[in-house]
C-alpha cells in the first residue's frame, strides 16, 4: 500500500525505532524565539549541554517586540529582559539570531520561508503552535513546549508516534473575492476545534493547487486552529518557483536533486488517510468568526447564530458564553458588527499579498472616523519590499498606522492591544478571549474584509464599497456568492 | 521530571469546553524567564470573577480539574502547565485535550486524564453535590476511583511507555543522549542539499 506525504517525510525521518517506544525523529530546523526558549536554555546550562547543532537552528524576536520606535530600548522591563535573555543565549550557545532592528528580523515563522530555510520534506520545529506555517512547503512542521525546545537543542530530535493522516480536499475553484483565509476559517468551521486533533492534514484538490506559497501558508498556519498539530500541502511548481534563488535554496545541481527528491514525497495514488473530508470551494464566500474560538466561523452574509439551535449542550453553553463575553444579540447581521480596531498582521496574514490585498482596497478611500487600523508586516523583508511596492504610502495615506514588524496585536505582548470591550477585525489567527487584550473582543477576517472593514467602520467585504475616490481601490473583480 | 505514581484528593469541576491556553494563562504572563511563579497566573482572567470556581472555598487546595472537551487547544506555551502544576494540580480529566497540551503535560507530571464525557460530566456533577469528596487516580491502575462505597471506577487509557515514564519520573533528554551514537549516524547520511542556518 503507498503511503502520504506526512508518512514519508515522517519516516525518513525516523533515527530510531524500537518496540514499544516512541521513534526518535530528527529535526532539521529548528526556528527559536524568545518567549519559549529561557526556560529551555536554563535547563541546559543545569545539565552542563551543549546545542548539538547550532547550524541548524535560528533565532529571531519577534512576539514581545515593540512596532513603533525600534530605536529606543523597549520599554516593558520584563519585555526587555525576556528579549535580553534570548540574545544572551544566542551568544552564549553560538546561535544565530536576527534582533529587533535587524534587517532579517521579523515574526519566526515568516523569516523561515523568506530565507529559503523552510524546504520540502524537511522537519521544522519552534515552540511555537504556528509552526504549521511551514507545511505549505510540504514539510513536516509542528509546534512544542518549553520541555521540547530543551530536547530538540540538546539532541536535534525528538520522540514522536507516527501521527494519523487526514486529507481535506477543496475540489474545484475558489470565487473570485474569497482567499485562502476565507477558506482556511470555512474549514474550522466544518471539522471543528478538535476536528484534526491527533491527525497531520493534508489539503489537497484543485483550489489548494491553485494558492500561492503566500496563500497556502496562510491555510497550514491555522492547522492548529482545527486541532492539527501540523498541515501541509504537496510541493509542486508553485512551490519550487517560490524557492528558487533564495538565499537558503539548494542551487546548481543540487537544486535538480532536490527537486526531485521533494517531487517523490508526494502521496501516492492507493494511499490511504485514515480520515477525509471534502469540501466544495464554489460554495465558499468570505467568512469572519463571531464567537471565542476560531471554530464559530460563519460566511460574512450570515447572522450572530442563536445558541439554542445547537443540539450538543457543550456547544450551546459554549456560543451562550461565546455572544456573551463578544457583546453580541443572536440574529444580528454580521455585516451589522461595529468595530474599534482593525488589525492586519501576523504569521497567518502578515506577509506581501497580504498586505498588498489590503493596499488594493485602501487605494483612494479613508479608514472610518473613529476606527483605529494597525498594519504590521510580518518581517522587516515584508516591510521593506511594501515600502518599495509604495504600499506604505496607500495604507498611510488612506488614514492607517504603518508599523515596524512583529507578532504585535495578534497576542497583545507588546504595546499594540486592545482595551477591555474594545472590538477589532483582525487578519491573526485566535479570536480566545482576551487574547489581543484583557476584555477584547475578535473577530478574525482576510485580509481583504479587513480593510473593507476598516473603511466601513462595520465587518463589510471589499464589494461592499462603493467607487473609490481614486486610485486603483477596488477594481478587482469581486462575486461575493452570499450578497 | 516529578513522577506520578496515584493521586488521591478532591476536583474542582470546571464546566467549561475549548479551555485554550490563552485562558489557562494568558500572554502577559509569558514574559517571565524563570519555570516559578506561573500560580499567580493561571486563569487570572477567570479568577477576576469572584464566582468563578477557583474562587469558592470548597474547592481551594483540589489536585484534580475536571474540565469539558477540547481542554488546552490553542498555542504551545507550556507555561500552562507549570501554571496548574504550580496552582496544585496533578491531574487533570477531560474528554478530550489538545495535543500540545498534553505532550507538555506528560513532559512535566502533570497527567493528562481522558474519560467519555458522561463520565467526565459525572465526575463534574459528584465534584459540586459534594465538593469534600476525593478521588484516586490511580496511574499504575489506569483507573480513576471514588472513595469506598461509591463503585465509581472508571478506567482510562495511556500507552504504555508515557506511563513508564511518568511512574519513574524520567527526563526525556537523558534517555534520548542514550542514543547519540545512532543520532550521528542519520547526521552522516542527511542528503547535501539541506540548508544550514551558520
Amino acid at each position: 500500500m503507498g503511503r502520504t506525504m506526512a508518512e514519508k517525510v515522517y519516516d525518513a525521518h525516523v533515527v530510531r525505532r524500537a518496540e514499544g517506544e516512541p521513534d526518535l525523529l530528527y529535526i532539521d530546523l529548528h526556528l527559536v524565539h524568545e518567549v519559549t526558549s529561557p526556560q529551555a536554555f536554563d535547563g541546559l546550562r543545569m545539565a552542563g549541554r551543549p546545542v548539538r547543532r547550532p547550524d541548524l537552528t535560528i533565532a529571531t524576536e519577534d512576539h514581545n517586540v515593540p512596532t513603533t520606535d525600534l530605536l529606543k530600548p523597549i520599554a516593558d522591563p520584563v519585555s526587555r529582559a525576556q528579549v535580553e535573555t534570548l540574545r544572551k543565549n544566542c551568544a552564549e550557545f553560538g546561535l544565530r539570531l536576527h534582533p529587533m532592528g535587524d534587517a532579517g528580523q521579523g515574526i519566526v515563522h515568516v523569516i523561515g520561508p523568506q530565507l529559503g530555510l523552510t524546504q520540502p520534506g524537511m522537519t521544522v520545529v519552534c515552540g511555537d503552535s504556528h509552526t504549521s506555517t511551514h507545511g505549505a512547503f510540504g514539510a513536516l512542521a509542528f509546534g512544542i513546549g518549553t520541555s521540547e525546545v530543551e530536547h530538540v537543542l540538546a539532541t536535534q530530535t525528538l520522540t514522536q508516534n507516527r501521527p494519523k493522516t487526514m486529507a481535506v480536499t477543496v475540489d474545484g475553484a475558489l470565487p473570485a473575492g474569497v482567499t485562502a483565509k476565507d477558506l482556511i476559517l470555512a474549514i474550522i468551521a466544518r471539522i471543528g476545534t478538535g476536528g484534526g486533533q491527533g491527525h497531520v492534514i493534508e489539503y489537497r484538490g484543485e483550489a489548494i493547487r491553485s494558492l500561492s506559497m503566500e496563500g497556502r501558508m496562510t491555510v497550514c498556519n491555522m492547522s492548529i486552529e482545527a486541532g492539527a498539530r501540523a498541515g501541509l500541502i504537496a510541493p509542486d511548481e508553485t512551490t519550487f518557483e517560490y524557492l528558487k534563488g533564495r538565499e537558503h535554496a539548494p542551487a546548481g545541481v543540487d537544486w535538480d536533486r532536490a527537486v526531485e527528491y521533494w517531487t517523490s514525497l508526494r502521496t501516492d495514488d492507493d494511499a490511504v488517510f485514515d480520515r477525509e473530508v471534502v469540501i466544495d470551494a464554489a460554495e465558499l464566500t468570505p467568512f469572519v468568526t463571531w464567537g471565542t474560538n476560531p471554530g464559530q466561523g460563519l460566511p460574512l452574509g450570515a447572522s450572530v447564530p442563536d445558541p439554542a439551535s445547537y443540539d450538543d449542550p457543550a456547544a450551546r453553553q459554549n456560543a451562550e458564553r461565546a455572544l456573551e463575553y463578544m457583546g453580541l444579540t443572536a440574529g444580528t447581521p454580521l455585516r451589522e458588527i461595529a468595530v474599534d480596531t482593525v488589525f492586519v498582521g501576523s504569521c497567518t496574514n502578515g506577509r506581501i499579498e497580504d498586505l498588498r490585498a489590503v493596499a488594493d482596497v485602501l487605494a483612494g478611500r479613508r479608514v472610518a472616523d473613529g476606527v483605529r487600523m494597525l498594519v504590521v508586516p510580518g518581517s522587516m523583508e515584508v516591510k521593506k519590499k511594501a515600502e518599495e511596492e509604495g504600499l506604505d504610502e496607500v495604507i498611510s495615506a488612506a488614514g492607517a498606522e504603518w508599523r515596524e514588524a512583529g507578532c504585535s496585536m495578534c497576542l497583545a505582548m507588546n504595546p499594540d492591544k486592545l482595551t477591555p470591550g474594545e472590538r477589532s477585525a483582525s487578519t491573526s489567527n485566535r479570536n480566545f478571549e482576551g487574547r489581543q487584550g484583557p476584555g477584547g473582543r475578535t473577530h478574525l477576517v482576510s485580509p481583504a474584509v479587513a480593510a473593507a472593514t476598516a473603511v466601513t467602520g462595520r465587518l463589510a467585504a471589499p464589494l461592499d464599497l462603493g467607487a473609490a475616490a481614486g486610485g486603483s481601490g477596488g477594481s478587482s473583480p469581486q462575486n461575493e456568492t452570499d450578497l | 521530571m516529578e513522577a506520578f505514581t496515584t493521586y488521591t484528593g478532591r476536583a474542582v469541576p470546571l464546566r467549561r469546553s475549548n479551555v485554550d491556553t490563552d485562558q489557562i494563562i494568558p500572554a502577559v504572563w509569558l514574559k517571565q524567564v524563570s519555570r516559578t511563579g506561573f500560580d499567580k497566573g493561571l486563569f487570572s482572567a477567570w479568577r477576576e470573577d469572584p464566582d468563578f470556581v477557583l474562587n469558592q472555598p470548597q474547592y481551594q487546595g483540589a489536585g484534580i480539574l475536571v474540565a469539558g472537551p477540547d481542554f488546552g487547544t490553542g498555542s504551545s506555551r507550556e507555561h500552562a502547565v507549570w501554571a496548574l502544576q504550580q496552582y496544585g494540580f496533578r491531574v487533570v480529566i477531560a474528554p478530550r485535550f489538545g495535543d500540545i497540551f498534553r505532550n507538555n503535560a506528560t513532559k512535566m507530571g502533570l497527567l493528562p486524564v481522558v474519560l467519555p464525557a458522561e463520565t467526565v460530566e459525572a465526575l463534574q456533577a459528584g465534584a459540586e453535590r459534594d465538593p469534600a469528596a476525593e478521588l484516586t487516580v490511580d496511574l499504575e491502575a489506569r483507573e480513576v476511583r471514588g472513595a469506598d462505597g461509591t463503585g465509581l471506577a472508571a478506567p482510562f487509557e495511556i500507552d504504555d511507555y508515557t506511563r513508564w515514564r511518568l511512574l519513574e519520573g524520567l527526563d526525556d533528554i537523558g534517555l534520548t543522549l542514550r542514543h547519540a551514537d545512532r543520532v550521528g549516524e542519520f547526521e552522516k547520511a542527511r542528503p547535501a542539499w539541506l540548508p544550514v542556518t551558520a
